[in-house]
This record gives C-alpha cells, structure tokens and sequence, in this order.
C-alpha cells in the first residue's frame, strides 16, 4: 500500500551520520486503483523534484514518504494519520480528491503541522474552513470551470448541457460554470463517483443530444475522462454537440487516446492554470527532464505537486530547521521559489492568485498529442470563496 | 420526454443488461452447479479486457482479438478452477470467499505489475466506429447495436447448450444433485472444469465488449461484480432463466433511473432538491429493488426448480 523512498543519497547518510537534520514530507496520493495513473504522474514529479533540489531543501534532508488514499476519503484520512501519527512527518502534501482533502484535513491541522494541497481545492477550506496552515500549489475548485464560463461566452454559446461526477469537487465545478456563464443551462447529470464510479454514460450522453444544447460541459479527471471522450466520440457528437472540458482531457489521457487514435479529440479545448508549453525556465527544465526520464509529458497534477515540493524546500531552505514554525508559515505565504507557471504569489486564503489559459489539443514537432496555450483567459485571478475566509 | 428518447434509452438499458447477464450467467452457473462463490468473477472480466487490448494492438484488428482472447480467457478460468477453486470445494462459503478475495488482490496487482496503472484505451476497427440511424432522431453508437447482438448470441447460445446438449443435460443434473451424475460414472471433475471456464468466458467476453467504451483498468471487475450478485439474487441463484430476465431487469431500471428519475423528481419536488437527490437515488435503485425482492421472494424471481 504504502511505498516508502528514502531520497537521501546512501553515501551522503553515511558521512553526514545522523546529524543531519532531515525534513519529512508525507505525500498522499492514489497509488490503487484506476486513478493511479493520477499518483504515479505525481509521484514521479515529486521525485523530479527532489532530484533537481539534489535531495536537500538548504542544509537539511529531503525525506518524501508515499501514502495510497485508495480513491477512498476513509482510506486517504487513514494513511494521512499514519503519516501524522507515525512517521511523525513535518508536512503532508498531495491530494488528487477534494473529498479525500476535507476528510484527512482535520488530522493534518489538529496535529500542528503543515497542509499543502497539490491538486484538490475544495470551496470549503478556501472559505469557511481556511486554515493558516492550509497552502494551495493548485487551484480552488470553482476557477478553472469558470474560466471556462467566459471562453463559453466569448464564443457566443447559449445553451449549454452539464456533466459532472457527484462528489464535491464535481459539484464545485458545476457551481464554477455556472457562475460565469450567461446563457441557459438545460440540463445537468452529476454521476457515481468512487472507486466504482460510473464509466459507461450511454443515458447521459442520449439526454445531452436530445436537450439540444449548443455544447457540452464536462468534468471527468482520471481514467474517467478517456472512457468520456471516446463515448462521445463513438456516438458522434462532435458536430452537433461541441465539447468543452476541464481537467478531463490531459496529459494522461491524450497518450491513451492517441493510441487508440481517437482523433475526435484533436482541436478540443480546456481551460488550465498550467501547461507545458508555458514560457519560462523552470518549466522548460521541469518538462523537459520528466519527458526525458519518464518518457511523457507531466501533467497539471505533475505540475502542481513539483511546485508543492519546491515550495516546501524553499521555506525550509529559508528557515533553516523545521521546528519554528512560526517561521515556516510565513515563509511559506513568501512563496520565494521558482514556480512552474511563472510568477507565483499566495491570496488571504493561501491559494495562488493566478492565471488561467484556453488550451487546446495539438501535435506537438514529435508528432505527440498535447496542449498548448491559445490565450489567457483570467489574470490574476483570485477565487471567489477567498471573502469569506476570515484568518 | 419524448418518444424516441425513451427507445434510445431502453437500448442502452438492454445493452447494460446483456452485458451484466455475461458476467452473471457465469457467477450463477459457478454457484448453482458447483456451489462455489466466486468473489474472482469480476477478476476474469478484467483479465478479459486487458488481453482484448493487448492483442488488439498486435493485430491490429478488434473481432481477431476477441477470438484469440477468448480461449486464452477461458485456459485462465481452468487454471483458476485447478488450483484455487478446486481445493476449497469442500470448505464451507466463508472460505470461498476469503480464497477468492484473495485472488482479486493477487490479480488486480498482477494486472497493475503487466499493463501499468494507466489502464488501455481499445480502438475500434472503423466499421464499429460510427452511428446507425434507425430514425431521423433515434441514433445509436453501432458498437452498441454489437454489444446488443453478441449479448444476445451468447444468451441463445448458452440456451442452446444447456438445454440441448449433452453437456448441458450434464451440467442440469450436476446442479440437481451432483452425488449421483458422478455415482454414474461421469467425471464431475472435468465437468466442474469446464463449467468454470466457461463461465470465464463469459466474463470475459462481457469485459471485451465493454473495453472500447470505457477501457481496460484495474478494479474494472470489481464494480460490476457487485452489480452481477444483485441479478442473480434477483433472478434466482443457479438460475439460467432468472440470471437474463434478472440481468435485463436491473440494467433497463438503473439506465432509465438515470434518465429520467429527476425529471419524475421535479413533478412533486423543487428542481434543485430533484438534482441533488435524484442521483444518489438512482444509484440506490437496484439495491432498493434487490431489498425488494429479497422480502418478498427470497429464493429469488425465478429460482432453480430442484437442488
């Protein structure tokens, strides 16, 4: 269940002797079940990054420990006791699922240490329930579809069919594109989610056509999202029933659907805070190092989780230990390092107030199926539950 | 709602259901002849898929793949029968169980060690690509039309077997009263054997068709299993008859609950309470109508008439 990697080197363990202070992140992801393909992107970043800091955040060790939610809130808020409990780790990161985050949150904060979420952003702990000790290296829930809105506004969409699995993220979405987009929604279906999550949409999809929507919307992350694309491509709605996506068609899926050719998705479009073809040095070292060592483009997920890693050797860098924390927390909310997606600056809630960009699916000089920008969407965008954290 | 709506939706409920009544004529053939739960049924349906794709990127070609893969689903299901099956025959059902969880775990991980977590998009030839147009309005994936057809083969095909072969006359008196086919000199062995492949195949076979739609992952098997338990409870256990009307029953209740539950919902509810909670009472539907049944006809809808 839970793999353990001890990044130090074994030469520099044995000259520096246990001396050394070292600094334990426990990272908790999907390592089970058909979302694992989500945690190995995030694993594999992580260990990237751990690779390019040389395995040191300043002068103290960088010790990441893995832990498998099992796609489940009840398996994630168990492994992340352990990491507490146990291991006794400094901060726990991860978190591909909101209702994985909300439940494990609790233990994570309680215990005194710090939360830095690598993906899940639920409306929840960026309002009501924000925590000094709580950190985004992603998104809040609700911005990315509502980006999407805009897009769908600017394209002069009227009607418009929503599809969503029904957990809390899902619903986050739904409630992101509804905020921003103008016309009318005139249908909505929100599916079984879980590790038995509902992958065959042939009753929704028929609904869709037959709302005569102007488009789709649709929210699928994981292997979820391939088995959408190709159901909506077999039952040939690409002409009558454009798509628009969000985190359903990435990195993980294109290889997948490239394979099985399924060119339908070819020019579809998403909305995305990141994306590899950003413009700028340490994205261009991240991606290119993950394709060269993993074989693939990263991921948003991948993206994210290197940023959470290089986030927390930057404050511990900073600081020099990791028992002030006081410190920690404000060097944190700094967030002095070199971002993936540029420029990088925390709002009240400790969520990035960021951009997000229109992507849309190419071919890339390799003949590659990937992303790449086509415009910003949003500046500096800050999320809208950010009022009602009060810290 | 219109009509032709209702027709689309009905298809797909028929489509979910042969393909539930693949993986449970298996699971009822497995528990009525040979008094053996099979947790692992839904591993083999796993197991189905990932070759189908596989092999479909070797040959380039989907039906080549699924003829291939078949029997070498079918060799998977005799193995599983030889060592793992057959040593806890005599053991009482908790066993059963406890051997073949054990056997998901062991699978689920070997398919993650052999395909990767990724799990495998299946490409269809191009003549499966495409839609039928049996309306101006009434449009159907063709791929569907062919998980319809082949689920419908099997059905009859399996139909065929027990009720007019030797083998199926066999396995009717097996599952009457096993003492005394094997006090007749037949080799119930063997029989067993090849009642386990079968059923094999016939998982399989349903994890096959469903590839290209959704796709070969980890854990596939272990969401319709449950799903399948649910029709055979329904439909009798060791029922042949009960598995199909079983499994048809459930897969037109849970695709039309899908459809069409919040707009019922909205007629006596407000429109956001009907959004919210008609998923989740949809999901719930099967289990309600299994409840059901369970109250009224424990031995199911259509129980086996000896044991």
């Amino acid at each position: 269940m839970k793999k353990f990697l001890t990044l130090t080197l074994a030469a520099g363990l044995m000259s520096t002797a246990a001396w050394a202070e070292t600094v334990k992140i426990g990272f908790v992801t999907t390592l089970t079940t058909g979302a694992a393909v989500i945690g190995k992107d995030m694993q594999n970043s992580v260990n990237l990054a751990v690779e390019h800091l040389g395995g040191k955040a300043g002068d103290l060790d960088l010790e990441v420990i893995f832990a498998d939610d099992g796609f489940a809130p009840e398996t994630g808020k168990q492994a992340t006791d352990k990491l507490v409990k146990q291991d006794d780790v400094d901060f726990v990161a991860g978190y591909i699922w909101s209702h994985v985050l909300l439940a494990s949150r609790k233990s994570v904060l309680d215990a005194g240490k710090f939360l830095i979420s690598a993906n899940a952003g639920p409306s929840q702990i960026a309002g009501k329930l924000c925590d000094q000790d709580f950190f985004s290296t992603s998104w809040q829930n609700d911005q990315t579809p509502m980006a999407m809105g805009e897009v769908l506004n600017r394209q002069g969409v009227k009607s418009l069919y929503v599809m969503a699995p029904n957990y809390a993220a899902g619903k986050d979405m739904v409630a992101g594109v509804e905020r921003t987009f103008k016309g009318e929604i005139v249908g909505k279906d929100l599916t079984k989610w879980g590790a038995d999550a509902q992958l065959d949409f042939s009753a929704e999809l028929a609904k869709a056509k037959a709302s005569g929507a102007d488009g789709i919307f649709v929210f699928y992350p994981g292997a979820a999202g391939g088995a959408f694309i190709k159901q909506y491509d077999q039952a040939g709605l690409k002409d009558t029933l454009p798509l628009y996506s969000v985190f359903t068609v990435d990195a993980l899926s294109l290889p997948k659907l490239q394979a099985a050719n399924l060119t339908g998705v070819m020019g579809s479009r998403t909305t995305q805070e990141w994306d590899p073809s950003l413009d700028n040095a340490a994205n261009k070292k991240f991606v290119t190092d993950y394709k060269a060592k993993y074989g693939a483009y990263p991921s948003y997920y991948g993206a994210q989780s290197y940023d959470a890693i290089m986030l927390i050797a930057s404050a511990v860098a900073k600081v020099g230990n990791t028992t002030d924390k006081d410190a920690l927390r404000a060097a944190l909310k700094e967030a002095d390092f070199e971002s993936v997606r540029g420029k990088f600056k925390f709002g009240s809630n400790n969520f990035p107030i960021e951009n997000f960009y229109l992507r849309e699916v190419v071919t890339d000089a390799d003949g590659t199926w990937t992303t790449k920008v086509v415009e910003t969407v949003f500046e500096d965008h800050i999320d809208s539950y950010a009022a009602e954290c009060k810290m | 709602m219109d009509l032709s709506l209702l027709i689309i939706q009905a298809l797909n409920g028929v489509q979910l259901g042969l393909l539930l009544f693949l993986v449970a004529s298996g699971l009822t053939l497995v528990f009525g002849i040979l008094d053996f739960v099979n947790l692992a049924h839904g591993s083999l349906y796993m197991l189905g898929a990932f070759l189908c794709a596989s092999l479909t990127f070797v040959f380039g070609n989907f039906v080549l793949a699924v003829l291939v893969a078949l029997p070498l689903t079918g060799v998977i299901g005799f193995l599983v029968e030889r060592f793992v099956a057959r040593p806890l025959y005599a053991r009482d059902h908790l066993d059963h169980v406890l051997g073949t969880f054990g056997l998901i775990l062991v699978l689920d991980t070997l398919a993650h060690l052999i395909w990767g977590p990724a799990g495998i998009a299946v490409p269809l030839p191009e003549w499966l690509q495409g839609q039928v147009a049996l309306s101006e309005t009434l449009v159907i994936p063709s791929f569907r039309l062919v998980i319809i057809g082949a689920g419908l083969s099997a059905a009859a095909g399996l139909f065929w077997l027990v009720n007019y072969t030797r083998l199926g006359m066999l396995i009717r008196a097996g599952a009457s009263n096993r003492t005394m086919v094997s006090a007749l000199g037949i080799d119930i062995q063997t029989l067993f054997a090849l009642v386990f492949a079968l059923g094999a195949m016939l998982a399989g076979l349903a994890g096959m068709l469903i590839a290209p739609i959704t796709e070969a992952s980890i854990g596939m098997g272990n969401n319709i299993i449950i799903t399948a338990f649910v029709v055979i409870i329904v439909g009798g256990i060791g029922s042949m008859k009960g598995a199909f009307i079983g499994a048809l029953l459930i897969g037109l209740i849970d695709t039309l609950g899908r459809s069409f539950l919040d707009d019922l919902f909205k007629v006596f509810m407000s429109s956001d309470a009907a959004e919210t909670s008609a998923p989740a009472v949809s999901a719930m539907l099967i289990y309600i109508i299994m409840a059901l049944v369970l109250s009224l006809r424990p031995q199911g809808l259509f129980p086996p008439r000896t044991r």
